[in-house]
Formats: C-alpha cells, structure tokens, sequence
C-alpha cells in the first residue's frame, strides 16, 4: 500500500476541521471513545453541535482558546492508500507551523469558503506550497451548501484561483466542490453535485499518481554513518549507511565520492541480513564500495557524472521561526543532509509579502513567519542541488548557537550572488 | 524492471532508520526504552536493521514498576541476551523506599504516574542525552502535535507551546549539558502499521499480546488482571476468559479485551474492525482527563 502525506490548511472557519472530521469517520479512523470524549466536551461548553475540532486541537491551550497553534498529524487508511494529514493552523502568525507541515508534504488542500471565495489566506496557503514544492495541490470548495450548490459559484472561484497559480511554480492543481458539513462530494458523490462530473475528494486521494514525484535521476547519498561490526563473523565489513536522497544505486555502479573526489564501485547494498539489488529514495540501506577508501558522516556518495555541486555560498529562500529576527552578517548553525557547519548571512536581498507576492528590498532584517531571500556563506563546502530538483539536498535549518533553537528553514535556489 | 511502488510499511521503516542513524551519530550517550510491549518490541527491530551486521550501539532501560506481567519480563530478558546488549533497570520500587516518591494510599492505587521521577532520576544518573520511546502519534491528541525529537529541560519537561519547528527530515538534536532529547523513530506508524510490521517481519511478542485463559475481573469499565499487586473490593467478581492486552504497561492499569485473536493475523483483523482505541480500551492511566497525557508528558513523562 502506498504512503501519502499531505497537508491542510486554514482555519475552524473555512470547516477544515469538520472536513478532516468527516475524512476521519468516514474512514472508520474516528473511535467511538474519541468522539464521546468530543461529545461530552462539545456538551459542557454549551455547543449546539458536536465540534469536531476537538478532536484536532489536542492541546489544553488550543481548546482553551478555540484555534489550532500548532501542526497535528493525523492517521487514515483506506483500502487502497494510507495517508499521513499534516493539519496546519491558517492565520499568518503560524506560517511557520505551515511551512513545517508542508515541507513533507507530496500535496497540499487548500479549503475555501464558496461564500467567500478565494481569500488573501487562500493565496498565502498557495504561496508557501509553491514555494515548498509541494507538486500536487487540491483547492476545496467548501460550504457549497450555503451558495445552493451553485455552479457559477464553484467555476468562478476556480477561475480567481487560477489566475493567481499562474504565478506560481504549481504543476498539478486540481478543484473539487464539497460541504464537508453535509458529506456532499466528500468520500461520495452527491446528487446536489450533479453537474460536477469530477471525482470525489478521498477518490482523488486515493488515486493521485506521485510514483514520479521521487528524483530518479540524481543519485545522492550523504552518509549517516559507518558500519563497522568489529566482530568475528564481520571482521572486514566497512559499510556507509544512509538515506537514499535521490536517483537509483546499484550494485557494479561506478561512484564517486564528495568531498575527497574519489572513485570506487558499489561491491554490495545490504539491507538487514542480506543485499538487495537496488536502493532508491527513500531507503534506508547500507552501502560497501570495493575500495577501501576514507569516508566518513556528512560525505556524499554519487556518480561521476552527475555530481551536486559543491559550494561555500548558497542563495536562498529563507523563512524564519524566530522572535530574535535574522540581521545581516549574523552567525547561525547549519545542517544541511547529515552535514553541519556554520553560516554567516551575507546578504538579505529581499522580504517577500507571502499575501501579494511583493519584495520589499528596503528591509535589513526578517521577523518570525517572515520570508525572504539570502545569501549565506558555510565555513566547509556543502553538495547542494536546486530546491526544485531535490527537497533533501536543497534544503537545510539554520539553528541559534546561544539557544539551540531551530530558527530558519532554507531552500537552496543556487550558489552564491 | 524497477519497482518504483514503495509499500508504508518500507517507508515507515526507512525513516525510523533514519531517525536512529541520526542520533547514533550525534549525541554522546543515547538509550532505548524497552519495556517489552509490542512498540518497543518494533523499535527494537528496526534499531537492529539500522545498524546490522554491526550491533545496536546504545544500551536499553526499562522503568520498572514492579508490577509486572513474568510473561513480559522473561520476553524482555531473553530479548536483551539475544541481541548482546546492557540493559538498565531503573526501578520504581527503588524510587518509593528512597523517599523520592510518594505511593498512592487505597486499592485503586497505581504507580503509573511515579514512573515520570524514577525515568528521569535515571536519564540524569546515567548521563543520557538521547532516550528513545516507542510513542505514536496516533495514540492520543498531545502525542499527535509532538515532534521526533522532543526536546527536554534541565528537570525533564516537555513545553508543548514551545517546540522546535521540525522540516524535511533534518532534526536538531542541539542541546545543553543536563537537558536531553526524547526521541519517538515511530512517530507515524499507527496501531495498524505496528502490527502489519509484528506479522511481516515475524516479530516475537510476549505471550499475553494473544488468547489465554486469564482470571480478570471488572473494574471501572476495564477488564483487569488478577494479579498478586491488586486488590480485589468486594462489589468486584473475578472470572476466568479468554483475553489478550492490546497493550502492556503495568499490571494494574493495564486491561485486558476479551479475544479469540491467538496470532498477529488475527489481531489485525481485530484491530481494523474495533471502534475504540487502544488507550481508551485498556489503559486506566488515560482516563483521568481530557488532557491526561499532556500533563503527565509536561512532567517527564514517556
């Protein structure tokens, strides 16, 4: 069964909640104990209704003040996939929260009210998926109910949409009209949807093709760690383990190895007790080279002719965590694949407004939610690839060496001014 | 022909590798909890592929309350002479004649909640910074906003307001002498997934995962164990049924389910037509308040 993970966002009011609620009981993935529990809360705060945001907002202080602050991750399985929901809060304060939620995400559901349409939350929700490469995105037309299931409606909002994905690096956009309050179009079509001739939410789900979203082609492999058993029965045995970044090894390739630029040939992966002839991403195997070569964490194994790059600069899209905003020629931890180093932020060339689009290049510091583009330099060479061509070795964190805190999150658009 | 199709379960797995390859190679002196239920049974699986043929590079503990099920002990003790490992056991009992807890007066008594101190009392003696847990996000509302690597202060504290924001798979494991970090490498596997892997990779459980005959009687809408740690009131009956533990912790908050499932095939056909999960079945601990385990968690917590 294939694995899909996706992330929501919006707020109670655009029926996220309820959408995520009626996906959940649906699928049989909501308990009969869990929805008592929300039952009875719903009751002794005075609800008309069984609040099904109860069942997302798992924290005390999320339930004492009525919103999500923090991502959720959600479990449902049907017979044909199993999906990992990412459940993000909307407002701006929380981009943050976001953008975490979407950076392992393979496709983002944006929901909008039909009575509203598309909204400046709608098209910040699409700005940060773009940004994050988030390949697939749905936008849900929710509360069809309240236009009368009007069609002119569902089509005008799509056409908005539309023309502000334009902007925006989207490969695959798809619009479905639901009430998730009512279950129309939901996991099953509806006969007040009858002019809609598209599938259901959880069919498009569930049927999504993403067996191309992984990168095939760029092999990358940065090692973790060496494996060695300093035992009798494995005397010899050196293996480099590691998470397949990217491309297709196989045993009998031909690899080189960054950063001393040596050669060597894949003699064996191995996969607890034995070898398999292929490891691709996201595997998790160990590789043995013929030759006995030094290798050690935060080295990279790939192939002769498709190397990443290897840079001390890097240009990038920044989005920042912090209360303490990034200055310029400030200094911060960076872990980028099993590597860290040290970086220094050179240059911050713009702040870009996540709701028009706008850069303002007249700021000299990004405050927290914010976004914008940077030039850092890294006191060791990094093996870097473009966001766009590979999510692990284009993106890094940039950690606060005073607090430890996680303050940034970069994707990698180049090398260097 | 390359098979491109990547099934969960492999996907799962690959990232609990990660995860544990990660903290093997950045903090000084990571730990495993193993209690010998069927989570840490799991974790303990993967932690042998993640670094085979070479052994598991960090030892084990278990918090133990003394309350046991022998079934679960003989399991945990054979597991650990198989794989070559140390183990640690901080003891809970240890804990109440040094004075460093307080045990609940009465019959209903449980020493769950003690657990937090003798858990933390351990980490700090042995010096750990990296403690690997076997919770799941799917098991309750606080547990599902977590992060992998869950950062604990100097007195072992989880502030849920104030976590590290957690991209890609690149987790900061930065931290100050005396603080640690919990890490959970099975985060995003459910209920379903732990048994689906417990079948594929023909995981040995201990005995009491499947049906057999148990003397239990019903207390607070659970079936618990007749166990020489309980005391039996008087409105209360003991009967003799066919049971299982859908989860294991201790003995005395721990529920039985009335079960004909005698291997993991047929629990999977169990799990997937219940409609209660498996905290709310089985673990008196969870029941207390809507935010029990978010308070138990603040304070140290698994």
């Amino acid at each position: 069964m294939e694995l899909l993970r996706f992330a929501t966002a919006g707020s109670v009011d655009d029926g996220k909640s309820t959408l995520i609620g009626r996906l959940l009981l649906d699928s049989k993935q909501i308990f009969e104990d869990q929805l008592e529990a929300v039952e009875r809360t719903s009751r002794e705060k005075g609800f008309d209704y069984t609040n099904l945001a109860l069942l997302t907002d798992g924290l005390r202080a999320e339930r004492e003040q009525g919103i999500t602050i923090d991502v959720a991750y959600r479990y449902f399985a049907t017979p044909s996939r199993k999906f990992i929901i990412a459940d993000t809060p909307g407002h701006v304060q929380y981009t943050r929260n976001m953008v975490t939620g979407a950076s392992t995400a393979d496709l983002a559901l944006i929901l909008v009210d039909a009575r509203n349409g598309v909204v400046e939350q709608s098209r910040r929700h699409a700005v940060i998926a773009s940004l994050l490469q988030v390949r697939h995105l749905v936008l849900c037309v929710n509360k069809m109910d309240l236009v009368d299931y009007d069609e002119a409606v569902f089509d005008r909002t799509c056409a908005d949409f539309s023309e502000w994905a334009s902007k925006l690096d989207i490969t695959d956009l798809a619009f479905i009209p639901v009430s998730a309050l009512h279950g129309d179009n939901v996991t099953q079509h509806s006969p007040n949807l009858s002019w809609y001739g598209g599938p259901t939410l959880l069919h498009h789900l569930e049927h999504l093709y993403i067996g191309s979203d992984r990168n095939l082609i760029d092999s990358r492999f940065p090692v973790q760690w060496v494996v060695r058993p300093m035992s009798d029965k494995f005397h010899d045995y050196r293996g480099y383990a590691g998470q397949v970044a990217g491309g297709i090894f196989r045993p009998g390739d031909e690899v080189l190895v960054l950063p001393s630029g040596l050669t060597s040939t894949i003699s064996a992966i191995d996969l607890y007790g034995g070898t398999v002839h292929e490891a691709m991403s996201p595997d998790s195997v160990t590789i043995r080279l013929e030759d006995d070569i030094d290798i050690s964490r935060g080295d990279m194994i790939c192939r002769p002719q498709n190397a990443p790059t290897v840079t001390q600069e890097l240009d990038a899209m920044l989005c920042w965590f912090s209360e303490k905003p990034l200055q310029e020629n400030a200094k911060y931890a960076l872990k980028h694949t099993t590597r860290s180093v040290r970086a220094v932020v050179r240059n911050l060339h713009y702040r870009l407004d996540v709701n028009s689009l706008h850069r303002d290049e007249t700021t000299g510091s990004l405050g927290m939610n914010d976004m914008g583009r940077v030039s850092l330099r890294v006191t060791a060479p990094l093996f870097v690839d473009e966001y766009r061509r590979n999510r692990t070795t284009g993106s890094f964190i940039l950690i606060d060496e005073g607090t430890n805190e996680t303050v940034g999150a970069g994707m990698i658009l180049g090398t260097g001014d | 022909m390359t098979d491109v199709a990547v099934s969960h379960l492999d996907e799962l797995e690959a990232e609990s590798i990660h995860i544990m390859r990660e903290v093997a190679a950045e903090f000084e002196r990571p730990v495993l909890l193993f209690s010998g239920g069927k989570d840490s049974a799991v974790m303990l699986k993967v932690a042998e592929k993640a670094f085979w043929p070479a052994r598991i590079p960090f030892p084990l503990m278990h918090v133990d309350t003394g309350h046991n099920f022998e079934e679960v002990l003989d399991f945990r003790d054979r597991r650990v002479a198989e794989l070559g490992l140390e183990i640690v056991v901080a003891s809970v009992q240890e804990s109440i004649d040094a004075g460093r807890v307080t045990e609940d007066k009465g019959p209903k008594a449980i020493r769950n909640r003690l657990q937090s101190v003798t858990l933390l009392d351990a980490i700090e003696s042995n010096g750990f910074d990296a403690v690997f847990g076997g919770g799941r996000r799917d098991e309750d509302k606080a547990r599902a906003k977590e992060r992998v690597y869950s950062f604990r202060d100097e007195f072992g504290q989880w502030d849920p307001k104030n976590q590290r924001p957690e991209l890609w798979n690149l987790y900061n494991g930065r931290h100050k002498k005396g603080e640690h970090i919990r890490v959970f490498p099975i985060s995003n596997w459910t209920e379903m997934d732990v048994w689906q892997y417990i079948a594929r990779e023909a995981i040995e459980l201990p005995s009491i995962y499947y049906a057999h005959r148990r003397e239990v009687f019903l207390r607070d809408g659970m079936l618990l164990a007749l166990t020489p740690y309980v005391t039996v009131l008087e409105n209360e009956e003991v009967i003799e049924m066919t049971v299982r533990f859908r989860t294991v912790g201790d003995a005395t908050c721990t529920g039985a389910v009335e079960s004909p499932a005698t291997n993991p095939e047929d629990v999977i056909i169990e799990v997937a037509a219940s409609r209660i999960t498996e905290r709310g079945a089985t673990r008196a601990d969870d029941k207390f308040a809507d935010a029990a385990m978010e308070d138990r968690k603040k304070e140290g917590y698994f």
